[in-house]
């Protein structure tokens, strides 16, 4: 727990890339409860996922930060204090694979006059998602780095748009999450969140 | 406890059900839960379950304050003194926003509370209805846990959830919102099951052994070990695990604002207060020890002074509940996750018995000249103006340390918190983390009803009673007993100090003018007398004490004087001044 030396300190004390992932209940209110533990520091999530994990009733976050670990390590317990998270891990670059996915939107036109696209689909690991009269729609996976490059080729054929989405990040080291995670729900199964029916019923309400 | 023993017979047979609305299941759920006292204000989105409550008078008794702030302040007393979980009712919108400084003083110093709140229909959520405001949204960074009830069927559940997670583990408050339809709702009641256990929520860490042995091994091989202690032992309801400790290990403890009391003042082992305006031997001795045993408390940084100077010399075990306070401000070279009830019967096991009597002179040195230079003059002053010090004093004479001594926020709390004298546990109430002026009178209210058989003294400066004086409404319609002790310096002394030592006396705006306060308390019909004298001081003391009722006493003390010792701003512990 201690820090023995120097080195040690100096490599606490230096900002880096770290992904937190995080198990939480499917509830509403939990992302916000987690975003204020970063804003509350004045700290920037600079990507942010949550989607559901392999586990009916369970989300997975990935949330990516520059911070030096010893701010890390207080926010992973800080996340992991809240009633509806279930477990945090955090990791730094080299301990993760992750990917961004990317769509570009080109004009179809120029696109077919003026670049090779096929080279550009092998160069960039590219695919096309769609082809109509007016506009194509390539796709790519890849590090910010990737992605970005692909914008720079296409920007000058007028690219209409572009979006990148969120890192999601599977953990090197994580043998068994997947079991320990079915285990889990089938010992404790998770609930349903109760639908409100009134919300649809406005006329047969009474109000105040 | 009883209730969950008696479910479990129960199990087996189908449960009958009762078609009930909402606000009804609410109210069985809080008895249930052993409620008896509620502290709230009515409004128009709360209006069915204070419908509902109109046939529940004889089972719970609710106690209508003046403003919802007041409300929480005086839930959060009334968990205090009697270690159970405070309930707060207020509406929505404002009601609801009302109720925000007092969650977050209940957050920050650990205070278990379930406030329900009023909310609009659910149909109307999001529409900027009359009175809604997002109450979810505004109370998620003070808060435990909070949720939204649209439907009646989740009441029972989620109100048996809220009690569980405010008390259990590091307690906290929790706020649940109830829309109206919900409140009215019809529903097929099948009884109130309390909660036990939330699938990821893990109240207590599991104890790892391996941090016990080291800690006794630490603690066993160390030639001036020091406690700290704080709320935690009080908390974990851990007062006789940890004098064991203490008394069996022979080490000194000193205690934090919130620790006060988990052993009595005069215990031979009790050396003093921590923190900015602590004792002089307790601050010191932090950088002199070898082995720190922190104890339920999270080295606020009001304790610990400059972090890069405190107890750099010394082997830090730290014992907390709260997985996320271990390594935040101090790292800990043994952290010893869990509840200190455990931990603590854990440790003593391992101990051995010692004496440190060497140790112990040196404090008992230290001791000796903060009485000589400062403790003494500031109790016993013969002529002069009054003291704060001497007030408290005086009243510990009459009270022998009996008595509940709430406080408010500013130079009067810390005379009130060091020189108080407490022979038991959760005599002290005050706010720690937050320092929220206005909290000591509707906090002393709570208190009372928390502890009926003791006696209240509130003790409250002449700026922070200002902040919540409609509370004196709720004093005289209830009769709550409550002595109220102003200690009027005529200034926000605290905020003045700090001009006058650290601002080239620039006293900007602390010099506040005081309404008559007898006059208002007679107003309230509430006896009251006001004195500025040494001669009048243990007589008038003794009619406040003696009154049957409430009671207002205010004290003029000396204007411009000063709280010593102190730990300047951004200065280690072990620089701490006498004057």
């Amino acid at each position: 727990m201690t820090m023995s030396n120097s080195q040690d300190i100096d490599l606490a004390a230096a900002k880096q890339e770290f992904t937190f992932t995080v198990y939480t209940e499917n509830q509403i209110g939990i992302l916000n409860r987690i975003a204020i533990i970063f804003s509350r520091r004045k700290i920037n999530i600079e990507s942010l996922n949550v989607s559901p994990s392999e586990i009916e009733h369970i989300h997975r976050f990935n949330i990516l930060i520059t911070e030096t670990e010893e701010v890390v390590s207080k926010l992973a317990r800080q996340i992991e204090k809240q009633v509806e998270v279930l477990k945090v891990y955090y990791n730094t670059n080299d301990d993760i694979i992750w990917q961004e996915m990317a769509l570009y939107k080109v004009p179809t036109d120029t696109i077919a006059e003026k670049v090779l696209v096929e080279r550009l689909l092998r160069e960039y690991g590219a695919r096309v998602c769609v082809i109509r009269k007016d506009y194509t729609v390539f796709e790519t996976t890849g590090h910010r780095q990737e992605t970005d490059k692909l914008i720079e080729v296409l920007q000058p054929y007028g690219l209409i748009e572009f979006v990148r989405s969120a890192r999601v990040a599977i953990i090197k080291d994580s043998e068994g999450f997947n079991r320990k995670l079915r285990e889990f729900e089938k010992l404790e199964p998770g609930q349903d969140v109760i639908e409100n029916e009134y919300l649809d019923r406005k006329k047969d309400v009474f109000t105040m | 406890m009883e209730i969950a023993q008696e479910d479990t017979t129960t199990l087996s047979t189908p449960k009958k059900t009762t078609t009930v609305t909402g606000s009804v299941a609410l109210l069985e759920g809080l008895i249930a839960e052993g409620t008896e006292t509620i502290f709230g204000y009515p409004g128009g989105a709360i209006m069915p379950i204070y419908d509902a409550i109109y046939d529940y008078k004889e089972k719970l008794n609710h106690i209508l304050v003046r403003h919802e702030q007041g409300a929480t302040h005086a839930a959060q007393g009334f968990a205090r003194t009697s270690g159970k979980v405070g309930v707060v009712f207020a509406t929505s919108g404002p009601g609801a926003t009302n109720l925000v400084t007092g969650l977050a003083d209940a957050q920050i110093d650990s205070t278990p509370m379930v406030c329900i709140t009023g909310q609009v229909f659910a149909h109307l959520l999001g529409t900027d209805a009359f009175q809604e405001t997002d109450v979810i949204n505004i109370t998620t960074p003070v808060t435990k846990w909070n949720y939204q009830v649209t439907d009646a069927n989740e009441i029972p559940d989620v109100l048996a959830k809220a009690f569980y997670i405010a008390r259990s583990g590091r307690p906290g408050p929790v706020l649940i919102d109830i829309t109206k339809n919900a409140q009215l709702q019809l529903f097929e009641y099948s009884g109130y099951t309390p909660c036990n256990h939330v699938r990821s929520y893990r109240p207590k860490p599991i104890i790892r052994h391996e941090y016990i042995e080291q800690a006794a091994a630490l603690i066993n091989g160390a030639k001036k070990p020091f406690i700290l202690f704080g709320q935690g032992v009080l908390l974990g309801k851990a007062e006789q695990e940890f004098k064991t400790f203490v008394e069996k290990t022979g080490i000194p403890a000193a205690w934090t604002i919130l620790g006060a009391g988990a052993i009595p003042t005069d215990h031979p082992l009790n050396v003093g207060m921590l923190g900015m305006h602590g004792n002089y031997g307790p601050n010191v001795q932090t950088n002199q020890c070898d082995v720190l045993i922190a104890i339920g408390m999270r080295f606020d940084d009001r304790v610990t002074g400059r972090l890069d100077k405190y107890a750099k010399q010394a082997k830090i075990i730290h014992m907390d509940i709260d997985p996320a306070e271990i390594d935040k401000n101090v790292k800990a070279d043994v952290p010893v996750w869990g509840d200190c009830k455990d931990t603590l019967r854990l440790l003593t096991k391992l101990v051995d018995e010692k004496v440190h009597e060497e140790w112990h002179n040196e404090f008992k040195a230290f001791e000796k000249t903060e009485l000589e230079e400062l403790i003494h003059k500031e109790l016993n002053p013969e002529t002069g103006e009054l003291t704060m010090g001497e007030v408290i004093n005086q009243l510990n004479i009459l009270t022998k340390g009996n008595a509940v001594i709430v406080s408010d926020v500013g130079q009067h709390q810390m005379i009130a918190c060091r020189y108080g004298k407490l022979n038991d546990t959760r005599l002290s109430v005050t706010s720690g983390g937050l320092g929220t002026m206005g909290f000591g009178l509707p906090a002393a209210i709570g208190a009372k009803f928390g502890a009926p058989d003791r006696t209240v003294v509130a003790v409250i400066g002449d700026g922070g009673f200002q902040m919540t004086l409609q509370e004196l409404g709720t004093i005289m319609q209830f009769g709550v007993d409550v002595k109220i002790l102003i200690l009027n310096n005529q200034f926000l002394g605290m905020v003045r100090q700090w001009q006058q030592l650290f601002n080239d006396r620039r006293y900007s705006f602390v010099d506040i003018t005081s309404p008559d306060f007898v006059k208002l308390a007679d107003a309230y019909h509430i006896p009251g007398k006001k004195i500025s004298e040494r001669e009048d001081l243990a007589s008038s003391l003794e009619e406040m004490l003696n009154c049957k009722g409430s009671f207002l006493l205010e004290v003029m003390v000396s204007k411009e004087h000063n709280v010593f010792p102190m730990v300047p701003q951004g200065c280690s512990v072990s620089e701490i001044r006498l004057k």
